[in-house]
């Protein structure tokens, strides 16, 4: 049963080939949605371009309800499956500066990868502040180590901190998506602005 | 080459999903891009001071028991990202090295806000344990709690935040 490359006995570079095939479906998957130009995802923020949004959550929904189905069929063991572990502050105050960061370089570090893959001179200097970034936390971390670590929770699911079922939570889930896709046309609709494809 | 129009939002959307997938049902995890910067800096740091890894707490966890932190399964996914990208841009007419930033604004406030957003957003997301990618959408579909909050206070706070860069985008 899947997951298959977790077990001690996988050989690494099937893991590391599998990573990078992934990679390579990952990178494919942004630049075709338009995630390698910064003024499309900055869109989000302004209501002139909400494709963030669609396919975010559409990617979500098809992962989440593929792997539900897979383990409902016996084809997946779930709990094989990494669950992101919850530090509660350091999740908010990361997130607030995540946000910061997107409305001021116009990326997220997936999509500044994308657009560096076709050229883009201004997520190079993205990704170059990103290892700056990266390796200012590593210097500082004996400082902030006591914050960062702070409200631990473990891998804490939401739908049982809620008490529902998973299957009643994506539900829930894909009906709240559908409501943000209508939002979010509408709103392409209100903020629209002339086209700008042909200058990204 | 033709410049050809970006994929159906929803479209994209599904095989985004369908990767994603993928990586949870062949290697248990799910996708990331953050952590991708962070073992190239660690990787670096390591090549030029062997000491000062290891007086650190946090360089030596990626070096213990002979570990090479670009011998990662994110560091070989974000390669692949990097040539998925190409493979993408190149098919579409889309490859060209350029400077992308609105009209009213300078190159060199585009780069500077560029660099300036690289280090928050990856410097936030080493608190938050990932970014976009490994905390919000693969967390999301793993219905983890660390994931929905993330999201929330990512795009929270874009907003909070937008009023303040209008001048860069709109």
């Amino acid at each position: 049963m899947a997951p298959i490359l977790v077990s001690p006995d996988s050989q690494e570079w099937i893991s590391l080939l599998t990573a990078l095939l992934i990679g390579i479906g990952f990178g494919f998957a942004l630049e075709q949605a338009g995630f390698s130009s910064s003024r499309k995802l900055a869109g989000m923020f302004y209501g002139y371009d909400t494709t963030v949004l669609k396919v975010f959550f559409t990617a979500t929904i098809v992962a989440l309800i593929g792997s539900q189905l897979l383990s409902y069929f016996g084809l997946l063991d779930l709990d094989m499956v990494f669950v992101n572990h919850f530090y509660v502050l350091p999740a908010i105050l990361g997130g607030v500066i995540m946000g910061a960061g997107f409305v001021m370089g116009g990326f997220c570090p997936g999509t500044g990868f994308s657009a560096l893959s076709i050229g883009k001179i201004d997520a190079l200097f993205y990704i170059l502040g990103g290892l700056t970034g990266a390796w200012l936390f590593a210097e500082l971390y004996p400082l902030i180590s006591g914050f960062a670590n702070s409200g631990y929770k473990g891998p804490a699911k939401i739908n049982e901190w809620l008490g529902v079922s998973p299957a009643l939570f994506s539900l829930i889930l894909i009906i709240i998506a559908i409501g943000m896709f209508w939002l979010a046309e509408k709103a392409e609709k209100k903020y629209a602005r002339p086209d700008i494809t042909k200058e990204l | 080459m033709k410049r050809k129009p970006y994929m159906n939002p929803y479209l994209a959307g599904t095989l985004l999903g369908l990767v994603l997938l993928s990586a949870m049902f062949f290697s248990g995890r799910g996708l990331g891009a953050s952590g991708g910067i962070k073992y190239c800096v660690v990787s670096v740091v390591g090549a030029i001071s062997e000491n000062h890894v290891q007086a650190s707490p946090y360089y030596g966890q990626y070096f213990e028991e002979g570990k090479k932190p670009l011998k990662t399964w994110l560091s070989f996914e974000v390669l692949g990202m990097l040539l998925g990208g190409f493979i993408s841009g190149a098919l579409s007419g889309r490859l060209g090295i350029k400077i992308e930033r609105s009209p009213k604004i300078s190159n060199k406030r585009r780069l500077f806000f560029a660099f300036l957003g690289g280090l928050f957003f990856v410097f936030g997301a080493q608190l938050a344990r990932g970014c976009t990618s490994g905390a919000a959408l693969s967390g999301m579909a793993v219905l983890s709690t660390a994931g929905f909050v993330t999201m929330v206070a990512i795009f929270g706070s874009g907003y909070l935040f937008a009023w303040f860069f209008r001048k860069n985008w709109i």
